[in-house]
């Protein structure tokens, strides 16, 4: 089924910001928030391929109870690499950087971010960041984990890992930069009458991203910077045999690492929002509810890290404080998700490809969250700590939510980025796919790790392997459904049908401008004069043209 | 003046106060990540100052306390100069505003330079981290992770310090040129804000590293 498109003016202006200027050039040097959005997708899906590729000679590994295929060095760098690529240069930027980037300046009727060359700033260092860890693969890969663990890391690792730690820190400034465009561009350059509690539920979110970004990242950095130090200078920072503490590192490292999950978490939650409005033509429920619970999210997140660490030696008393403040953080989470649930009670809803990603958002998101509560609980964790019920659980919050609300993100706003429209077919045909894929790849881990998989070994008693199997034949799945998208969205960019200016009939001002917008979004700076989500209330008969 | 100012507005902002005030934000949300920058560091120091409180007190008296005081009170001035800077800018003074920056500029240099000096004597007395550190006291270890830790925020600091007498200079030229008027002062205000942290950031490195052992004999 495809949308049609309502009748729109056909004078609108030819020129957009894809046929502005045209060159490499125009494109390298480009200050235009929407084709450094642009520069940002098409990195951010390499290496999301390259993570993706990493997975798979994980996942092939696993298929037998031997380690056959690789050495285990090698199987350590694989996961490592996994890790490094789709968290630093996949989830955290994935949303933000590409969708925020183009999106944020037209919901708000701003013409660009505030600092348009501390933008493109962000993407250059970012691809410095991404040269340091393509060549960390050259030079022989890291062993350590996405975690960096010490004295493992400063210690006994070998020496990619100070390249592989610039690659991060560089990676994290990148995002730095892309936080402080946010926040000053979203208090400063509204369009006249976009009140706070007037914005998309879109904006709210990246707000509490980039606050996280923002005091997170630089913590991270410098505990980058002291493993690089300690590895060079041999100090004992966290070198127990040299003084130092090792825990200082985890409990650095969580500080940030915990919170990076809401950074990969909440733009995801900002784009369900959106989706669940469009799709059941109505007002959110429970719209401030949902905006401060991002804020309180942010903070919260902040105060809960010590729940990787309950194993680690950390203090007793502490680890209660941490498991407290763990269950609290569901909360908001809660809020949100019912919230969601109760826009779409009753509701008219058009289960588009958008819309079904939204679908699958909500119950992997739900699932996810509450082992997540298991995983809080200091009793069960110490016995399922380092199994493949973690990986089961964060894969479910990180990479099953945002990838949801990424792909759902991209279904939803394609239109508006490049003015075509793709198959629906199609586009449900690979959200289903993905759905399916993701809960067979990642559901048996829940199982084996309960049973006590361990996580990190390349080889493992025969019992494990039925479970194995279906984990790898669910990513088989998984990545077909995956490779899909890139065939479709690829064949409408040249044969697709005109999107037209409002293809879903969406609230919203990104929606009011041409699909591709023009180069300074808005002929004329819009004023806001209602809420976010105004649908119509369904009191009368309504006939609606978008489902 | 009138022609002067559609130049300075950049053209996605909506006039000249909307642009300030977006520069302003911007720039104090980024001296709050440097606050958190800096902030691992002295989590860092916190936690082995409480650890190894004997070392760290051995340690603090090694450094040159005489230099660092006077480095303290260079730094104190230069901001001063930093803020009058500002004020003749704002005020159209290019003279004075040229003057100021020169003076501020000279100042940072002076505290590099006597920054560099007590480096070197660390190097002299064998007391940089790594393979040539000696340390003839017990807490061999702790003493040299605390001389560890003192480089890296130092350190760090005055690499904050030789970017913005790099920023300073570069604003010199430009204010050679004209380029800061009562209207368009904004950037200069936004060094001056980077100029201070850096300078509040000394105002704690200095008693940590420097006073904690100077009341015991
Ligand atoms: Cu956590």
């Amino acid at each position: 089924m495809t949308v049609s498109s309502p009748p729109v003016k056909l004078e609108k202006p030819p020129q957009n910001y894809l046929n502005w200027a045209f060159g490499i050039k125009s494109w390298l040097l480009t200050t235009d928030h929407k084709r450094i959005a642009i520069l940002y997708l098409i990195t951010v899906t390499l290496f999301f391929a390259l993570g993706g590729l990493a997975a798979s000679l994980v996942r092939f590994e696993l298929i037998t109870p031997q380690g056959d295929l690789m050495s285990a060095d090698n199987y350590n760098k694989s996961f490592t690499l996994h890790g490094m690529l789709m968290v630093f240069f996949f989830l955290i930027p994935g949303i933000p950087a590409v969708m925020g980037n183009f999106l944020i300046p037209l919901m708000i009727g701003a013409k660009d971010l505030a600092f348009p060359r501390l933008n493109l700033a962000s993407w250059y260092v970012f691809m410095v960041g991404g040269l340091f860890t393509m060549t960390v693969i050259v030079v022989g890969g890291v062993d350590t984990g996405w975690t960096f663990y010490t004295p493992y890391s400063s210690t006994y690792s070998n020496g990619a890992v100070i390249l592989a730690a610039l690659g991060i820190f560089a990676a994290g400034f990148a995002s730095i930069f892309t936080a402080i465009n946010f926040v000053v561009t979203i208090h400063k350059m509204r369009a006249p009458g976009l009140t706070w509690f007037r914005l998309p539920l879109f904006v709210w979110a990246h707000y509490a991203t980039s606050i996280i970004i923002l005091l997170g990242t630089p913590v991270l950095a410098i505990t980058i910077l002291m493993v690089g130090i300690e590895r060079m200078f041999k100090i004992g920072i966290f070198d127990p045999a040299l003084g130092g503490d090792p825990l200082l590192f985890q409990h650095l490292f969580w500080f940030y690492s915990h919170p990076a999950v809401y950074i990969m978490v909440l733009p995801s939650m900002g784009v369900i929002s959106e989706l669940i409005t469009a799709f059941t033509r109505r007002r959110i429920f429970g719209y401030k509810a949902i905006a401060l619970s991002s804020l309180a999210i942010a903070l919260l997140g902040f105060l809960v890290w010590g729940h990787h660490m309950f194993v680690s030696g950390q203090s007793v008393y502490a680890g209660l404080v941490f498991s407290a403040i763990t269950f609290m953080v569901a909360i908001p989470s809660a809020i949100k998700v019912f919230n969601w649930t109760a826009t779409l009670f009753k509701g008219t809803i058009s289960f588009t490809t958008p819309m079904l990603y939204a679908l699958g958002f909500i119950g992997l998101f739900t699932i996810g969250g509450l082992t997540g509560l298991f995983l809080g609980a200091a009793a069960v964790d110490v016995h399922v700590t380092d199994t493949y019920f973690v990986v089961a659980h964060f894969h479910y919050v990180m990479v099953g939510a945002t990838i949801m609300a990424y792909m759902g993100a991209i279904h939803f706003w394609w239109p508006k980025i490049t003015g075509k429209l793709y198959n629906e077919g199609w586009g449900i045909s690979s959200a289903i796919i993905i759905f399916v894929g993701f809960n067979l790849t990642f559901m048996p881990q829940f199982i084996m790790g309960y049973l006590g998989m361990p996580r990190r070994y390349y080889a493992y008693p025969d019992e494990f392997q039925i479970y194995h199997i279906a984990s790898s034949a669910g990513a088989a799945i998984l990545a077909f459904g995956y490779v899909l998208p890139l065939f479709y969205l690829l064949y409408s960019l040249f044969f697709g049908p005109k999107a037209g200016d409002n293809p879903w009939n969406a609230k919203g001002l990104e929606w009011t401008t041409a699909s591709p917008p023009p180069h300074e979004n808005f002929e004329e700076t819009p004023i806001v004069t209602e809420e976010a989500y105004a649908y119509p209330v369904p009191q009368k008969a309504e006939v609606t043209s978008g489902a | 003046m009138a022609h002067n100012q559609p130049s300075v507005v950049a053209p996605y902002f909506r006039d000249i106060d909307q642009q300030r005030e977006a520069n302003t934000l911007g720039m104090w949300v980024f001296l709050a990540t440097e606050v958190m920058f800096f902030g691992g560091l002295f989590m860092a120091y916190t936690v082995y100052f409480f650890n190894y409180p004997d070392a760290f007190h051995e340690g603090s008296r090694e450094l040159n306390l005489i230099l660092a005081s006077i480095n303290t009170f260079v730094l104190l001035t230069s901001s001063l100069t930093m803020a009058l800077a500002v004020r003749s800018a704002q005020t159209d003074n290019r003279k004075w505003l040229i003057i100021f920056l020169i003076a501020t500029i000279v100042l940072g240099l002076v505290f590099l330079g006597l920054k560099g000096v007590e480096y070197g004597e660390k190097f002299q007395h064998h007391l940089v981290p790594g393979p040539h550190f000696e340390w003839d006291g017990s807490f061999f270890y702790e003493v040299q992770l605390f001389f560890g830790l003192y480089f890296a925020t130092t350190g760090l600091h005055a690499l904050h310090m030789i970017i913005g007498v790099g920023v300073l200079t570069y604003f010199v030229f430009k204010a050679f040129r004209g380029h800061f008027t009562s209207v368009s002062y904004d950037p200069v205000e936004m060094v001056g804000l980077y100029w201070h942290f850096v300078d509040i950031a000394w105002v704690f490195i200095f008693p940590l590293y420097y006073l904690i052992d100077r009341t015991i004999q």
